[in-house]
């Protein structure tokens, strides 16, 4: 290093001392206030509830985390969970139908006209294609007559009309999350709005939203080359559990689903035990509890699901993909890790900062600034889940020219002075410091706040480990980076993607020259 | 702490979500807003209309209290002398500040010949640092206090912005302004930007979404205009430090408007900030730009994607400006034709049909230049004819098809009930102050413009609509898988199609031969 580093690290380090005393301090302070502003109230029917106090403003975010997701789905139902979230935004059994008595028994028509559609086209050799074509008749006239009664969206439009903000959902392998901001007068409307879907949901047209789901897959996947790669690499690093399994859906099983399958995912997990709802806002845990415990106490009782049991094995062959294509290269690597309620989690952290925190990081300094192979690289863990044992990862992007194989060995030399030499004083305060710092920026926004307090509440039980993290954070040593790499970063721990794109160019030319 | 905030592609890959992804020209929504109590008061009396019915739906019976009193802070103004403009907005709630300095000049000022000049400059402006401190000396300090220190190039401007822990706040706006009036272009670092932008370039056609983001405001703006020219290898290599240099000092003279939020004194901070911007000459001001465009040449364009089982259409035209009288109007518009769950595209393309995830868009809006008219549709190959007449007919439907009470009401009620959300947070009052600053807009614009939106009538977006609405005048650029679009684009029955040339051109200016230019 130029000696320019060792001067100007004298300086920063009295700041690092300084930054670190304040800290400190706001961290203590905060966790305090934050009680002082925060309820939690675990319903009858096991559902919990997090209030968080923020009057900056009249409004208030929420995020709903159901602690079910793709890696929940049955086996030969990939993409379930997912395919459920879509329908909790079709309305009720109130909202949404002009006639609901008459729906529900369109709907069971509708049902049974796939059964037989899928009955055939399921046989050896894809089904009679007469048969096939009656069936298919059948089936469209069922669906016909059921979205007589149906008012398209009018759930999600009663939301935006009441000034609902950023609404929509995601399904992680993990878990599934609900999510806006509205005006805090509307809050009465909306635990209505959120109870009744959570308690109450009817599976209006789910076949047209399955073919929604599809075109999903393609944009997110089929047709962008790092959704492809990602795929393969996931389903390569892992053989028995389903963090290898595409959480959209492969496309033969998520286009198979079952409104009847859908249902019974959501009879299993959408029960009280299973559901955290976090509100941070505008709001008065006081007066406003009661109201949202008449409202939360409609979804249905019931204990936590057992969680996937699946244990993936442990790896002893590296593993790598090759995709030859037009796209420009890429290279992504991963190793496998335990879950966030691991001890070593935070040495993890710790780890992912130092290498690819910024300009200062290892991976960029090395590989962008002085060696110039590489346009972006970093790292990132857990991945693709936080649940179950997972995966650490790094990538970068060449820069033209530069392979993939050159990637990799200097990937491995960053991570080899990982194993041998230990992190500095600077990098180590540095990574501490950063992460008290981004917990606070993280409280002055009510939707990032109301997911964090969600997230947290539902993977370790406790909101407070939030802010009780920068325990272990500060606990990290040295030492501790130096072992954690020795014991994951191996060869045989290791799965290797990436995008070959000048293979691809000579096997053109090739099969050009044979013609 | 870090589990929840991965980078994004990562956590889009494992999350995919419900709504449309790109909603181009939707209103006002993400623009942040200041505004008076008088908008708080407002905003809870407008009521839902859902729809007509005989006994009043279940949430019609929910009670709607009025909204809590909100005293929404305004920033403090102070206009120097010389011309420059500050803005100060306390906010004690965390123990942070956050600066910028907005800089007029962007990347349609560039010239032609040295297309990307400005993305170069705002990546080679911080990373060479200044005489004091170079670059990566700066990075090490910074990230020690969990501190930034950013530049960043717009087409219309350049920005410096800085974030700190109160405490190191002085030492950080020091920094900041040693950045802003002395700052040390390095070779070195010119070099690393323009190897990054060589990447990019390199990597453009990779992205189906990008080449037809790209494409279709060529096709709008014209390929060498400066709202859709795109940085070359030959152009980017042309690019000098002494490039770097005269741009910083040509810009810099502009009216520079500088704001800061977050825990500090406003007194104290604004003798500071005096201290550092009074004693600069004048502004200069530049002529203002007049930029006009003919719209696109009517038809189909096609380019064709070996590797993607989607279509990516795009169906465009000429926008309008946001000072154009009609514009409250047209944002209502836009709220029926692509606005959320509940529009006309929505509503058939995705609900009724299945056709696609992502659909929306509308007739878009920008501060000082045309912007453009965006609808798009993302659809499986074989569905690219059914899904882009579906789309056509409902731009078409918005001359055709009566709006009803029903519609208007969803419409100002989406965004009158939400327009507090740009402003529910102080940061968002001073950033919404400083944009119209910037383009010379009164302070009470967004007064203005809320009680525009309260006052449209049905009788105002069919006038509108039969205005500005032209389908005849729009261009259709389909990116997608040629041979699995079946039946194919001439069953669009707007004549042959004309396919676009994407090749990227090699670093001399000659065309390569394969899309991995050198």
């Amino acid at each position: 290093m130029p000696n320019a580093v060792s001067r100007r690290l004298t300086t920063s380090l009295v700041c690092v001392m300084l930054a670190f005393v304040t800290l400190s301090a706001v961290h203590a302070q905060d966790l305090k206030s934050f009680e002082q502003r925060t309820t939690v109230k675990i319903l009858s029917n096991g559902l919990t509830l997090i209030i968080c106090e923020r009057h900056e403003a009249p409004v208030f975010s929420y995020t709903t985390l159901v602690d079910a997701g793709d890696v929940d789905d049955p086996s030969g139902e990939s993409g379930l969970a997912h395919m459920f979230e879509h329908l909790a935004f079709k309305g009720t059994s109130e909202i949404g139908t002009t006639d609901y008595a008459e729906e529900k028994v369109a709907l069971a028509k509708v049902e049974a006209a796939n059964d037989a559609y899928e009955g055939e086209f399921l046989k050896p050799g894809g089904g009679d294609p007469q048969k096939l074509a009656e069936l298919q008749k059948v089936f469209l006239a069922a669906q016909t007559d059921a979205e007589k009664y149906v008012i398209p969206n009018q759930f999600t439009e009663v939301a935006e009309e009441n000034g609902a903000e950023g609404l929509n959902a995601e399904t992680a392998l993990d878990d599934t999350e609900y999510y806006w901001s509205m005006p805090e007068n509307r809050l009465e409307l909306w635990a209505w709005m959120e109870s009744s879907r959570l308690a109450d949901t009817v599976p209006r047209e789910f076949y047209k939203e399955r073919d929604v789901v599809m075109e999903e897959r393609r944009m997110s996947v089929d047709s962008d080359p790092m959704g492809r790669l990602f795929e393969q690499f996931l389903a390569t690093a892992f053989v028995a559990h389903n963090y290898g399994r595409s959480n959209i859906g492969w496309p033969s099983e998520v286009s198979q689903i079952t409104a009847t399958e859908a249902m019974a995912f959501h009879k299993k997990y959408y029960v009280g035990g299973n559901i955290v709802v976090a509100i941070v806002g505008d709001v008065d845990a006081k007066t406003d509890l009661p109201m949202l415990e008449k409202y939360f106490s409609r979804v249905p009782g019931g204990p936590k699901p057992e969680d996937m049991t699946t244990v993936e094995p442990s790896q002893f062959a590296e593993k790598s993909v090759v995709i030859r294509e037009q796209t420009q290269p890429f290279y992504i690597e991963g190793y496998h890790r335990p879950n966030i309620l691991n001890p070593d989690d935070a040495v993890y952290d710790a780890i992912s900062d130092i290498m690819s925190n910024g300009r200062v990081s290892r991976l960029y300094r090395s590989l962008v600034e002085q060696q110039q192979i590489a346009a972006e690289a970093a790292s990132f863990s857990p991945y693709p889940g936080e649940k179950h044992p997972s995966l650490f990862a790094f990538y970068a992007y060449p820069l033209p020219g530069h392979t993939p194989a050159e990637i990799r060995d200097a990937i491995h030399k960053e991570i080899e002075k990982l194993k041998t030499v230990d992190v500095t004083d600077e990098e180590l305060e540095m990574y501490k410091t950063c992460a008290r710092a981004d917990l606070l920026r993280g409280l002055a926004d009510n939707q990032g706040l109301a997911n964090s307090l969600a997230a947290y509440q539902a993977r370790y039980g406790d909101w407070r480990q939030m802010f009780l993290e920068l325990d272990r954070v500060d606990k990290v040593t040295k030492a501790d980076i130096r072992r954690v790499a020795n014991q994951i970063f191996v060869a045989s721990n290791r799965t290797s993607a990436e995008i070959d794109t000048e293979s691809r160019a000579a096997e053109t030319k090739k099969a050009r020259g044979a013609q | 702490m870090t589990h929840w905030d991965h980078g994004s592609e990562f956590r889009d890959q494992s999350k995919p979500k419900v709504a449309p992804v790109s909603r181009p020209a939707v209103a006002w929504a993400p623009t942040p807003a200041p505004a008076l109590l008088v908008f708080a008061a407002l905003a809870s009396f407008v009521a839902p209309s859902g729809l007509p019915a005989q006994q009043p739906n279940p949430w019609e019976q929910i009670p709607i209290p009025p909204l809590h009193a909100f005293h929404p802070q305004q920033p403090k103004r102070i206009e120097l002398k010389n011309g420059i403009v500050i803005f100060l907005q306390e906010d004690h709630e965390l123990p942070f500040v956050y600066g910028s300095v907005v800089i007029r000049g962007g990347s349609r000022d560039e010239a032609p010949a040295k297309a990307g000049l400005v993305a170069l400059y705002s990546q080679a402006w911080r990373t060479g640092g200044t005489a004091k401190m170079d670059g990566d000396a700066m990075d090490d300090l910074l990230e020690s206090k969990a501190a930034h220190i950013e530049t960043a190039g717009d087409v219309d401007s350049t920005a410096l912005s800085w974030d700190s822990l109160k405490v190191d706040s002085g030492q950080v706006f020091s920094l900041a302004m040693d950045l802003l009036f002395h700052p040390r272009f390095s070779e070195q670092k010119l070099e690393l930007a323009q190897q990054l932008e060589a990447t990019a370039i390199v990597r453009r056609n990779d992205d189906e979404g990008g080449i037809a983001e790209r494409e279709s405001a060529k096709l709008v703006y014209g390929v060498n205009s400066p709202y859709a020219r795109q940085p070359e290898l030959a152009t980017i290599r042309a690019v000098t430090l002494a490039d770097l240099q005269a741009w910083h000092d040509r810009t810099l003279k502009g009216k520079l408007i500088i704001g800061i939020s977050g825990d500090f004194d406003s007194a104290i901070m604004e003798a500071k900030v005096r201290a550092v911007f009074e004693g600069l000459p004048p502004v200069t001001t530049e002529p203002p730009r007049h930029d006009a465009f003919a719209g696109p040449k009517p038809g189909v364009y096609f380019i064709d994607k070996e590797d993607v089982d989607q279509s990516n259409v795009q169906i465009v035209g000429l926008g309008i400006e946001r000072s154009n009288p009609d514009a409250a109007t047209i944002v209502v518009l836009n709220e029926i034709l692509g606005g959320g769950f509940g529009s006309r595209l929505f509503q058939t393309v995705r609900t009724k049909l299945g056709l696609a995830y992502a659909v929306g868009g509308g007739l878009g809006l920008e501060f000082d230049h045309p912007a453009s008219f965006d609808v798009e549709v993302l659809t499986k190959s074989a569905s690219t004819v059914d899904a882009t007449r579906a789309a056509e007919g409902e731009i078409a439907g918005l001359v055709t098809k009566p709006f009803t009470e029903a519609e208007l009401a969803r419409a100002k009620g989406d965004i009158l009930n939400s327009f507090l959300f740009s402003y529910d947070t102080r940061e968002k009052i001073l950033v919404e102050r400083v944009r119209l600053e910037f383009y010379g807009y009164p302070a009470d614009y967004l007064e203005t413009y809320h009680a525009a939106i309260e006052k449209v009538t049905l009788a105002d977006v069919t006038a509108v609509a039969k205005k500005y609405i032209h389908p005849e005048k729009l261009a259709i650029l389909v990116v997608g898988n040629g041979p699995e679009i079946n039946p194919d684009l001439n069953a669009l029955n707007l004549g042959a199609p004309t396919p676009i040339d994407i090749t990227i051109p090699r670093s001399d200016g000659a065309h390569s031969a394969g899309r991995a230019a050198e």
